[in-house]
């Protein structure tokens, strides 16, 4: 059996620091207290110095603590019985169910190589216009969305977990309201999804580092799911929360920060987290959706800009709707050419108008003289905005690009547009005879 | 040689402290041993009896009195045949060979031979027994995909060497000797295919470095024509994320005329380098109709392989890079993204607690980036030949803003710079470089003349559209409309460019100045229009003229054709009075 020890030196911050003999680096302490035991890693060996991190913070540690060393790094389970359930940022039951012991796996483990990742090729649907025609979501991708707070963003993340076509959700909270908890919580339950999701959530009130270990547990777990063949979808908010305390923990341990306060390894922290996202030659795969929030909506904050470099693409969301400019989804190209032959035309087409449309919207506030055609592009910026950006709009993507041709046929002239003509043959709504174009377009 | 053993004594993240008593140096090479595993590392620190070392791997289990086994050696790459069309991590471990062992995920402490140690190379000798050779020149030749793969005398020898021995024609592994050379008494010794030499030493074994006077066709016409690049020249591509610096660099691994790409994956996303591994083996090059792999390196270390590892892997990358040079190559090496060996320096800096610089950076990041690109360069070999090293880098500033360390060291010593802005890429004008603020020192594709023209033209429609924000169309002269609605069209039909579509994705040196020739002389065309709904609907027209003939091959009758026509479209609204 490991040592015991009943002396501490010093406490700062979450960490406490001990002398101790035959320690890992990594490895993980009980610590017990009056206050109760809490988890603790090894995050620094000096000598016979030996600094552990509390997970549930040093406050009322005493100095007689007792502190046992485990021997191995931090755990967590996988089992199918980990499905329905409800676990705190340390894996412990939050809900009433028992604790679940078995196969304890480890958690952030190493990375995929890259020779065995594939190129991801599978549309997830998701029911947004915003998302499904103009950026579409991709099997494997990581994504977040990028909000001021008080958007609907957990609203519009549990929508899109229901809508996706998935095996596994789960539901990694960081710094969670504990209303947006049970409002997952009870979205997923009306909707029957419950049964094939997992949720690990740290709340508000919860210890920080606690914060640190959800995106972990969640993405071992995922990995595992996905590895037995599930497709898995992780949810995880709010990232803004984890990196906040990832700065929180380095300043308390005097590490010199880079930029905005934050510490300079704050991309790579994200980064290892984020790149678990992967679609499994012969196997399942990890998608990850999460949130960060911005703070004063400024996407040069360090959170949304290190999240920017590392994710592929944003959904921005602001006053209620996906904002096409500034929302990018990197994998769309993978994915929309197979969807329907005028996706991608539409796409393009349709963002591009709509950026004209501003452009007039511009024009008429400054008071400037406006052109039919700029009034035309009004009217377009309207109908775009009331039919495809507003989130109540749920439709699958075929539907949706449909009503892009009717938006159009409804402001603008077949030729005003500059569209292929066979496209134009195809889907404009009251154009030519079906069965003629079908001859050109077979030659 | 006596093993050097330390003992570690401290272990913070990924940096160690260790004991030690015999002889150390600074970046010497060691591994951390501890049960059953055996981690790479190299000093970075040597105070009193305690050195300190970075390992370039994750140090989970390492414990207090483990052992450190010193290697005596400096961090080095392998070289020799068989480097072309490989997948290597940062440390040169072929990855390919360690998904066949250990499956889906990276595996800390193995390591693989960088080369195939059993593959068999046709050896053809170019020396003869009692030739007289210094290092760098050429032993003999083996065939390496569509290149002769120069065996030479080993890089940094001094003096001058007499060959006493050369193998035969006939099929050699790399380990195998295919020559012996003498000096001298004491110094004689057995020459194979491979060698080994320090990566963050520069290949110095050639008669003369010059200037990068030979442009490098990227076949991206923004580049090419307004702010080029020449083989041996270094350049830098800075912009906030999703301005297209990865697409850019794709591009230019796909379509850049030189021999050999080496591409540096640094701490960027892991799909991205999935592309490149993917889908070159199935791409041809048009050039030499093989596929695009066999002049391709990847040397990935992606965001999260570990961090430490992030520097030597553009160490290699620029090593390996002079290696192919040294067999009279034009070789590219573009890097993704420099800010991510940047940040690890700054992480291993802020372990030591060294005092930090601006954003926390080291004060000597400046020296390093300098020194980086210094490696760049276009040489004469001692046989004669010509060989280069071009080096792109990517850098990716926090915010977007460049003003900050890595982007504003990185500017002082590349010789071009194209600064993709977010106005751009959120406008969908793609490649998103900024043609006001970018630059270069080299020498490109068309007359300065007409560049000059041309840049005119982009500068005074922009003033133009920022008058118009503030006094509307309305209160903008009819010849400054025109002006403006010149500077887009040429923006729109040149500067941008549909990376997606298969004829405008890349445009050839050829077409580019003819193109450009074209657009100027219809552009130097005084136009008449008698309102700005006129001159707003010609130009529209032009455009869509320009776009469809952008999208037509050069070898079809069409491209001809609507040549002619986009001519005669001016010459319709011509002002010859
Ligand atoms: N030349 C281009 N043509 C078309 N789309 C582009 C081009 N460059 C970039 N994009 C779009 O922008 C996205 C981000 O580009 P990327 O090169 O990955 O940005 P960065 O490396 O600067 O973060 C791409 O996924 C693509 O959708
Ligand atoms: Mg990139």
């Amino acid at each position: 059996m490991r040592r015991i020890y009943y002396r501490i030196d010093q406490i700062a911050g979450s960490v406490i620091i001990l002398q101790a003999e035959n320690v890992a680096y990594g490895e993980l302490a009980r610590v017990t207290s009056t206050r109760g035991t809490s988890l603790a890693q090894v995050i620094k060996l000096e000598g016979g110095r030996v600094s552990l991190q509390v997970f549930a913070g040093s406050r009322g540690v005493a100095t007689d603590a007792k502190v046992q060393f485990l021997g191995r790094p931090m755990q967590t389970a996988y089992s199918e019985f980990l499905l329905g359930r409800v676990f705190t940022g340390t894996g412990l039951p939050r809900d009433n169910g028992p604790e679940i012991t078995e196969t304890a796996i480890p958690i952030g483990g190493p990375s995929v190589n890259p020779m065995k990742r594939i190129i991801p090729k599978k549309m997830i649907r998701t029911g947004v216009p915003m998302i499904d025609v103009f950026n579409t979501l991709v099997e494997s991708q990581k994504i977040p969305i990028f909000s001021v707070p008080g958007e609907p963003y957990n609203q519009l993340m549990a929508r899109i977990a229901l809508q996706a076509e998935v095996d596994v959700i789960i539901l990694g909270g960081m710094g969670l309201k504990h209303d947006d908890y049970l409002f997952f919580r009870d979205r997923l339950e009306e909707a029957g999804a419950m049964s094939r999701s997992i949720f690990y959530v740290h709340t508000a009130a919860d210890p920080t580092v606690e914060c640190l270990l959800v995106p972990d547990l969640s993405l071992a777990v995922a990995e595992r799911f996905a590895l037995d063949g599930k497709r898995v979808l992780t949810l995880l908010t709010d990232m803004a929360n984890f990196a906040d305390a990832l700065k929180e923990i380095s300043i308390t341990m005097e590490q010199i920060p880079s930029y905005r306060g934050y510490p300079g390894d704050l991309y790579s922290q994200l980064a290892a987290r984020y790149e678990k996202a992967v679609d499994f030659e012969g196997a399942g795969s990890i998608t990850v959706l999460s949130v960060t929030s911005m703070p004063g909506d400024d996407v040069t904050h360090p959170i949304p800009d290190n999240t920017g470099y590392i994710t592929e693409g944003q959904f921005y969301l602001r006053n209620g709707r996906i904002e096409p400019f500034g929302s990018l989804s990197r994998l769309k190209q993978k994915v929309n050419e197979q969807t329907r032959s005028d996706h991608r035309t539409i796409m393009n087409t349709m963002i591009q108008l709509y950026a004209s449309a501003r452009e007039s919207r511009e024009k008429q506030d400054m008071g400037f003289e406006l052109s039919a055609w700029d009034n035309k592009l009004l009217r377009y910026g309207d109908l775009f905005e009331e039919r495809m950006m507003d989130l109540e709009v749920n439709i699958p993507l075929e539907q949706a690009l449909d009503r892009g041709w009717s938006i159009l046929a409804e402001c603008f002239e077949q030729k005003e547009v500059g569209l292929p003509s066979d496209l134009v043959r195809d889907y404009w709504p009251g154009g030519e005879d079906r069965s003629q174009t079908s001859e050109v377009r077979g030659q | 040689m006596a093993e050097n053993i330390g003992r570690i004594v401290g272990v913070n993240g990924n940096l160690l402290t260790v004991e030690f008593s015999k002889p150390v140096f600074q970046n010497e090479t060691a591994f951390a041993l501890s049960n059953d595993l055996r981690l790479k590392s190299e000093v970075v620190r040597i105070r009193g009896d305690y050195a300190e070392l970075q390992v370039f791997e994750d140090t989970r289990g390492l414990k207090i009195g483990d052992r450190l086994e010193f290697s005596q050696e400096l961090l080095a790459a392998e070289l020799g045949p068989g480097l072309l069309a490989q997948v290597y991590d940062g440390l040169q471990n072929p990855l390919s060979d360690l998904a066949e062992a250990h499956g889906f995920f990276l595996k800390r402490g193995v390591y693989f031979q960088t080369l195939d140690r059993e593959a068999v190379w046709k050896f053809t000798p170019q020396a003869r027994e009692g030739d007289t050779l210094s290092s760098g020149e050429t032993l003999g030749t083996v065939p390496e995909g569509l290149f002769s793969h120069r065996i030479m005398v080993p890089f940094g020898l001094k003096g001058r060497y007499t060959v006493s021995w050369i193998a035969d024609a006939g099929e050699y592994t790399v380990e195998q000797p295919i020559a012996r050379i003498k000096k001298d008494k004491e110094n004689e010794r057995d020459v194979s295919m491979l060698q080994h030499w320090p990566v963050k030493i520069p290949i110095q074994d050639y008669s003369e470095r010059l200037r990068p006077n030979q442009p490098l066709n990227t076949k991206i016409r923004i580049i090419d024509t307004f702010f080029p690049i020449a083989k041996g020249g270094t350049y830098c591509i800075p912009g906030p994320f999703g301005a297209g610096k990865t697409v850019i660099q794709q591009l230019t691994s796909r379509h850049a005329d030189v021999d050999v790409v080496v591409v540096a994956a640094c701490g960027e996303r892991a799909g991205e380098v999935v592309e490149t591994i993917r889908e070159f083996p199935e791409l041809k090059d048009p050039k030499t109709g093989r596929s695009l792999m066999e002049r391709t390196i990847i040397i990935c270390n992606t965001s999260s392989m570990p961090v430490a590892a992030r520097e030597a892997s553009v160490y290699t990358a620029v090593t390996v890079s002079e290696y192919y040079r040294q067999m009279g190559l034009n070789v590219l090496l573009l890097a993704d993204s420099t800010s991510r060996w940047a940040q690890a320096l700054r992480e291993v800096s802020g372990r030591l607690e060294e005092i930090p610089g601006e954003e926390a950076f080291p004060a000597y990041l400046e020296s390093v980036i300098a020194a980086f690109y210094e490696r760049a360069g276009q040489v004469r070999l001692k046989d004669g030949h010509f060989g280069s090293v071009t080096i792109g880098g990517t850098v990716s500033p926090a915010g977007g803003n460049f003003e900050e360390p890595v982007t504003q060291s990185t500017l002082k010593v590349v010789g071009a710079f194209h600064g993709l802005s977010r106005d751009r890429s959120d406008a969908r004008r793609y490649p998103a470089i900024e043609p006001l603020e970018s630059w270069s020192t080299y020498p490109g594709l068309v007359e300065r003349e007409q560049l000059k023209a041309a840049q005119s033209i982009i500068r005074q429609g922009s003033e133009i559209a920022q008058m118009m924000k503030v006094i509307g169309e309305e209160g903008t002269t009819l010849e400054d409309f025109v002006l403006y609605l010149k500077a887009e069209f040429l923006d729109r039909v040149y500067l941008q460019q549909d990376a997606f579509d298969p004829v405008d994705g890349a445009t050839a040196a050829k077409r580019q100045t003819h193109v450009f020739d074209r657009l100027l002389f219809i552009l130097n065309k005084a136009l008449h229009f008698e309102t700005k709904d006129e001159a707003r609907a010609f130009f529209h027209k032009l455009t869509q003229a320009a776009v469809d003939w952008n999208r037509t091959s050069m070898d079809r009758d069409e491209f001809k054709e609507q040549e002619q026509a986009l001519i005669e479209l001016a010459d319709e609204v011509a002002d010859y009075a």
